[in-house]
């Protein structure tokens, strides 16, 4: 069972410490008002922009592991899905780090074998977004740093990436951190949730503990009411 | 790619020939009468010319290759980003200060002054500029390093140190010396063989700065060296043959023909295409039937211009299009 742990993270609203212990088969989804810092607190697990604090995964920092390596362990998916350069989409998913059979693989999962030859710039952009993602997937890495997969994904696209994401985790013994904010889906596929309010973790838990405490209401300022969120009273 | 890199390397073996061996006849007729004399035309004068646009032309499409890979635009190169008018005015600010005669002295200033413009570039215009911001940014510090050489042409000390000035300016390949062509290559080399080194990182660069960084690229480091890198290859050849453009922005976009768009994996045919491009210049301008030989700067740009007003036609074409 793989296991992430990190401590020490330097976040935007609290520069001494914050620490997450995550689990292997487990997606964990961050949840939180825009400038909460889910992207910062992705951001500090993936090293980008050399963060301070500690990383592990298994005991080891992946972090400090040379590029060819890494690629194994962490896969980071921006939330842009702006690209400069016209590379085919097998060509992209390869800069991922993955070899040709795992590439291809990614992409038959994603539907992508149609337009495997085809210029990025020419695809739909639900295309491209699954060429983004077929490249974030395609090493197999142990950890997940997804921020907004679903994001121009049809709605049948979203819960097919979503519930395939579900079986890998358990089949490959990754784990995932999903920020997203679409808090109905959080609910239905989180295994747990991480609340961020103003660059720290406020709340984290169970979505059915999450969703009874007060927190939505507090940081959101919505409930719902009549089975839709609407601003709260 | 790999047969295409074949192909692109004997043709260079073919024009690198053609531009020892051409005008063919003066050379022909000096055979016949002093077979010594032959022997050193082609030594001490051809020889430096033909290796010198292999050199310069590599360094130019190399280095273009790895700024357009660093700024992730097609239209960064060494003259559009100031890189080469720094060079140049590092170059002239040292003759001026201590004469045309040490090479070493020009270089270091040419390689200073191109540092100067690359790191005033980042600077202003940031790590992924937007087109508009490069190119704006490139030809305020183009304008200001050329506007600074014109004045250090107007305190020139004497007329002759003027017309070296001005005659090296046009860029030049003819009458350099096997030792000023070292001075030009040997950096270049060093330059095109680091640059090459960098490959996988600048291709990973296509995937936005976050994930390059996320699959443990230093992209800070990655933009010290690229810089550092460019402004040595660039301005020892800047320092030795004035100033030569479009090379470096044309060379990468038809280099990314053969890499499939890999930004990085476009500076070895990058560097092969600049050689080329640099070699027929040279020819053309030292073959034109003009009655005296062009400066290979103006034949450049009068080839390179309008394939670059095409280049921003087809752009804007393409933006209005999507």
């Amino acid at each position: 069972m793989m296991r992430l742990e990190a401590t020490g993270l330097a976040l935007p609203g609290r520069l001494d410490e914050t620490g997450l212990t995550l689990a292997a088969g487990e997606m964990t989804c961050l949840i939180g008002p825009n400038g909460s810092g889910k992207t910062s607190l992705l951001h500090a697990l993936a090293g980008i922009g050399h963060p301070a604090g500690e990383v592990r995964i298994d005991g080891a920092d992946p972090r400090r592991a040379i590029a060819a390596r890494r690629a194994r362990l962490i896969a980071y998916l921006p939330a842009t899905r702006e690209l400069r350069w016209p590379l085919a989409a097998r060509d992209l998913v390869l800069l991922g780090g993955a070899d040709e059979g795992e590439a291809l693989a990614a992409m038959s999962d994603l539907d992508l074998e149609a337009v495997a030859d085809r210029r990025v710039d020419r695809l739909s952009t639900g295309e491209r977004s699954r060429v983004l993602i077929a490249r974030a997937l395609a090493p197999r890495p142990r950890l997940l740093l997804l921020d907004e997969p679903t994001a121009n994904l049809d709605p049948l696209w979203q819960i097919r990436l979503m519930d395939m994401l579900k079986l890998s985790l358990r089949e490959h013994d990754q784990t995932a951190l999903v920020a997203i904010h679409d808090l109905d889906a959080a609910a239905r596929f989180g295994d747990r949730l991480i609340v961020m309010d103003k660059g720290q973790i406020a709340a984290d838990g169970t979505p059915q503990a999450i969703f009874a405490g007060p927190w939505i209401a507090d940081i959101f300022g919505i409930e719902k009411r009549d089975g839709v969120w609407q601003p709260a009273a | 790619m790999r047969a295409t890199l074949s192909l692109l390397s004997s043709l260079l073996v073919a024009a690198f020939l053609l531009s020892l061996l051409l005008p063919w006849a003066p050379l022909a007729a000096l055979f016949e009468q002093d077979r010594d004399l032959a022997w050193g035309v082609l030594a001490e004068l051809r020889l430096p010319r033909a290796a010198l646009a292999l050199i310069y032309g590599a360094a130019l499409g190399a280095s273009g290759a790895a700024i357009q890979a660093l700024f992730a635009n097609p239209l960064a190169s060494p003259d559009l980003t100031g890189t080469t008018s720094g060079a140049a005015l590092g170059a002239v600010v040292t003759a001026y200060l201590i004469g045309f005669s040490s090479p070493i002295a020009l270089s270091v200033g040419a390689v200073a002054g191109a540092l100067g413009a690359l790191a005033l570039l980042l600077l202003l215009a940031g790590p992924r500029a937007e087109t508009a911001t490069l190119l704006l940014a490139g030809l305020a510090i183009s304008a200001l390093a050329g506007a600074l050489t014109t004045l250090a042409l107007a305190l020139a000390p004497s007329p002759f140190a003027f017309y070296d000035a001005y005659d090296w300016l046009m860029g030049s390949l003819a009458d350099r010396s096997l030792a000023q062509t070292a001075f030009a290559g040997v950096p270049a080399l060093v330059m095109i063989v680091w640059l090459l080194r960098l490959v996988r990182p600048l291709d990973s660069l296509a995937l936005g700065e976050e994930v390059a960084q996320s699959l443990g690229h230093d992209i800070l480091g990655l933009r010290i060296r690229i810089v550092c890198l460019t402004a040595l290859g660039v301005g020892a050849c800047v320092a030795i043959c004035g100033a030569i453009g479009f090379i470096g922005l044309v060379a990468p976009i038809f280099a990314r023909r053969l890499s499939h768009s890999h930004p990085g994996r476009a500076i070895l045919p990058a560097a092969a295409i600049g050689a080329l491009l640099l070699i027929a210049a040279d020819l053309v301008s030292r073959l034109a039937p003009l009655g005296r030989t062009l400066p290979i700067g103006v034949v450049t740009a009068l080839l390179g211009a309008p394939f670059f007003l095409w280049l921003v036609a087809h752009m804007r074409w393409r933006l209005g299009a999507s």
